[in-house]
Formats: C-alpha cells, structure tokens, sequence
C-alpha cells in the first residue's frame, strides 16, 4: 500500500502524518509513507484544501485533520 | 471510543438531552463567572474593586475565562456550521462570474468558507485555475482573515450587536473593494508564472462530502481543542496586557496619544497593527481594556484589523505565489481600506 500525505508543511499535515501512522501501526499494515510538498503536485490530485491523504493514487481525505480511527476506517476501506 | 461514535450509537433522545446538557452547563458557567470572580477576589481575599490590583486582577480573571467561555461556544457552532460549505463549493460558486458581482460573492464566501492560512496558496492556484479573476480571488483571500469568526465572537460578547456588525460590514466593504481595486490594477505579470501553469488534476475533491452528524460534532469539538491549544500563549499575553493597562496605566495615557484630538490616532494605529504578530483571541482582551480608557472605537477596530489581516506569516506564505509588488500592493490597498474604515467609524460613532 502506498500513503501520500499532500500539505506545504504546516500543523495539520505533520498531525496528518502523525495520525497516518498511528493507524497504520494499529491495522499492521504493509505501507510506505510520503510527504508530498510541492503544490503542483498537490494540485494534480484535485486537492485545494491541505491537507489531504492520497491511498495508492485515489484521495480519500483533504482540508482537515481526521481522528486515527477514522483514518483506520478509510485505510479499511481502501485495502479491502 | 470516537465522539462521532458515542454520537452515532446514542438514540436520538439521548443526544437532545445530551446536546441540551452541553448548553445549559455552558450559560451556567456564563453566569456565575461575574459573581465568583466578585465573591472571590473581593469577598474572600478582601481585594478592592476601585484599586489598581484588585481592579487589574479582576480582568485578568473574570476575562480570562469570559473569552475561553466564549471561543468553546462560539468555535464550536461556527465549525459545525462551516462543515456545510468548502473551498471547493466557493470555487464551483465563484467561477464563471464577473468582477464586481464576484467580488461581493467573494468578499462573503470568505467569511464563511472554513479556510486554514496554509491552504491559501493551493486556493488561490484552484481558484485562478478555474477562471475566477485575480481581483475576486483576492476580495476572497482579503476577507477570510480580515473578518474572522473569532473577532466576531469576542466583539459580540464584550462589545454587543452593534460594533460586530459593524466590524463584520466595514470587513465586507474593504474586500470588496480592495479586490476591485487591486483586479482593476492588471495585476496578473506580478503573479508567478507557475500560477497560471499549474493544472488541477483528476476529480476536484469536495473535502466536506460524506460527513454525518457525528462527524460533524466531532469536528467541532477538535476544532475548539485545536485552536485553544494555538491560541492560548496570544490569549494569555493579551488579557495580562489588558489587566495591566486595566489596572495601572494612568487614566489619559492612551486618549492623550490616540485619543480623538490626535488626527492621525488611526493611522499610527494601523502601521503598529501590522508587524504585531498575533490573532483576534489576543488583540481582543487588549481592545477592551483601551476602550476602557476611552479610546474611540474607529480606531481599535483599525488596529485589530491591521494586527489580524496584515499579518506577516500569510505574507510569507502568499509570496509562494504573488511577486513582491503585488504583495506590497496588497497590504496599500487593504490597509488603506482599514485607515478609511477607521476613520468613519471614528466621525460616525459618538
């Protein structure tokens, strides 16, 4: 599985990130984890609002800071 | 277990009687805050109210927790309300439209899309991306800061109805017409480049889709957290401040030097504003204690308007995207904006 953390670096991205990883250790999951800062980049997956989370290319999360269980239930979702 | 949880697997009479719960505790808490602080500090520790201690450390207290009352409640309804409308729904609205039109569209989409200040930069690619013109993206990006939820709280509550109407109207008006002003400038070669290169890819993702009630109280509560904990040092810093002016500065002090015989009182107001680093929650505590000591109303809502709108971190960060004059132009024209507000409001007000 691979997670993108979309954010110029503020505050919420690095919680998003942090968050991320809770979740990710709590499932087990197989996952690599990256920042992505460059706002071309961001804005090529549709994100207007940072900071978002990118699943294996499909955003599923962006302008806000979510809890590590919801962030579990997405990456639930996402790898079922 | 989640708040969103908790919420999603009570009955719908538990969450009334929850919610009513929340309020009732809340307007109690409001309410016996003058009488405690009174009974404590004058009663128990035998302070006077007419002295300079006990009349400072009285604001200290009794504001201090006045405000963070006030932020809790307020915070709260405003992020619930605000997880209704997103970015992206100001954009779809936005585009297409004209100046003029849109730059009043604009000026009230910023106050109530819920914007964090990071993500002004890919906003402002969104926006420039999606056709909405350079003047209504800024008549956007002027007010969403300039009139801000928390501003409106505390004005309201220490303050009442008419200065935050005020506050919120003079806000409306600056965005409006600075983003005129500066989309009438042909300002579009001082944006850089990569601005007008950059495409939005894929699906524009509505960041608010998908969300039930529970996770909406959910936001709100971790919006109330997330920003007490940003706050708190400003909020702290401001009430003493306050308390000390409150207390011991000499009664003409201020009015002798931005009082209303000093005409350039705003002015000077606003070019102090605008390198003070802070946000409404700590210039607020601040504004009350020098209304107190009768400075005009005109200028301490320049002064919080230069000190929240003009603040040199967004300036920072809009200079990933804006070149230098344009940016200077911005702060001209917005902080003009604020000088004449001030102004009015000050020949206007008794």
């Amino acid at each position: 599985m691979n997670i993108k953390i979309l954010g110029p670096g503020c505050a919420n991205c690095v919680t998003l990130e942090r968050v991320t990883r809770e979740a990710v250790a709590e499932l087990g999951l197989e996952a690599e984890i990256e920042k992505v800062t460059d706002y071309a980049a961001i804005m090529g997956y549709g994100v207007m609002s940072t900071p978002g989370l990118v699943v294996d290319e499909t955003v599923v999360l962006s302008g806000r800071v979510p809890t590590v269980a919801k962030v579990r239930e997405l990456l639930e979702a996402a790898s079922s | 277990m989640s708040l969103a949880a908790v919420y999603r697997a009570s009955t719908p009479t538990r969450r009334w009687v929850g919610s009513a719960g929340v309020v009732v505790v809340w307007f109690a808490l409001y309410e016996v805050n003058l009488p405690l602080w009174d009974w404590i500090l004058y009663d128990v520790l035998t302070l006077s109210p007419t002295s300079q201690l006990g009349s400072g450390v009285h604001f200290f207290f009794y504001d201090s927790v006045k405000i963070v009352l006030l932020l809790v409640g307020v915070i709260f309804v405003v992020t619930v309300l605000r997880s209704f409308m997103s970015v992206e729904r100001t954009r779809a609205l936005l585009g297409g439209k004209r100046e003029g039109v849109g730059n009043v569209l604009a000026a009230g989409l910023g106050v109530i899309t819920p914007f964090c200040s990071c993500s002004a930069v890919p906003a402002f690619i969104g926006f420039v991306a999606a056709g909405v013109p350079l003047g209504v993206t800024m008549s956007f990006l002027i007010a969403s800061p300039l009139v801000n939820e928390v501003a409106i709280a505390l004005l309201f509550g220490l303050f009442g109805l008419g200065p935050t109407l005020l506050y919120v109207g003079a806000g409306l008006v600056i965005a409006v017409l600075a983003g005129f002003t500066l989309g009438k400038l042909k300002l579009e070669r001082w944006v850089e480049p990569f601005v007008f290169e950059t495409r939005l890819g894929g699906q524009v993702i509505d960041s608010t889709a998908g969300l039930d009630p529970g996770d909406r109280v959910q936001m709100g509560v971790e919006e109330v957290g997330s920003i007490l904990r940003k706050i708190w040092p400003y909020l702290l810093v401001g009430i003493g401040l306050g308390a000390a002016i409150h207390g011991w500065a000499p009664e003409d002090f201020f009015t002798r030097y931005a009082g209303e015989s000093n005409p350039f009182a705003v002015l000077i107001a606003v070019l102090v504003g605008i390198p003070l680093y802070s946000n409404a929650a700590g210039i607020l505590p601040l504004v009350d204690a020098l209304h107190d000591k009768g400075l005009p109303m005109g200028t301490l809502l320049a002064f919080m308007m230069a000190v929240v709108a003009l603040s040199v971190p967004e300036m920072i960060l809009l200079r990933r995207v804006l070149k230098p004059r344009l940016i200077a132009t911005f702060i001209a024209v917005t902080g003009s904006g604020i000088i004449a507000v001030g102004y009015l409001f000050n020949a206007v007000l008794p």
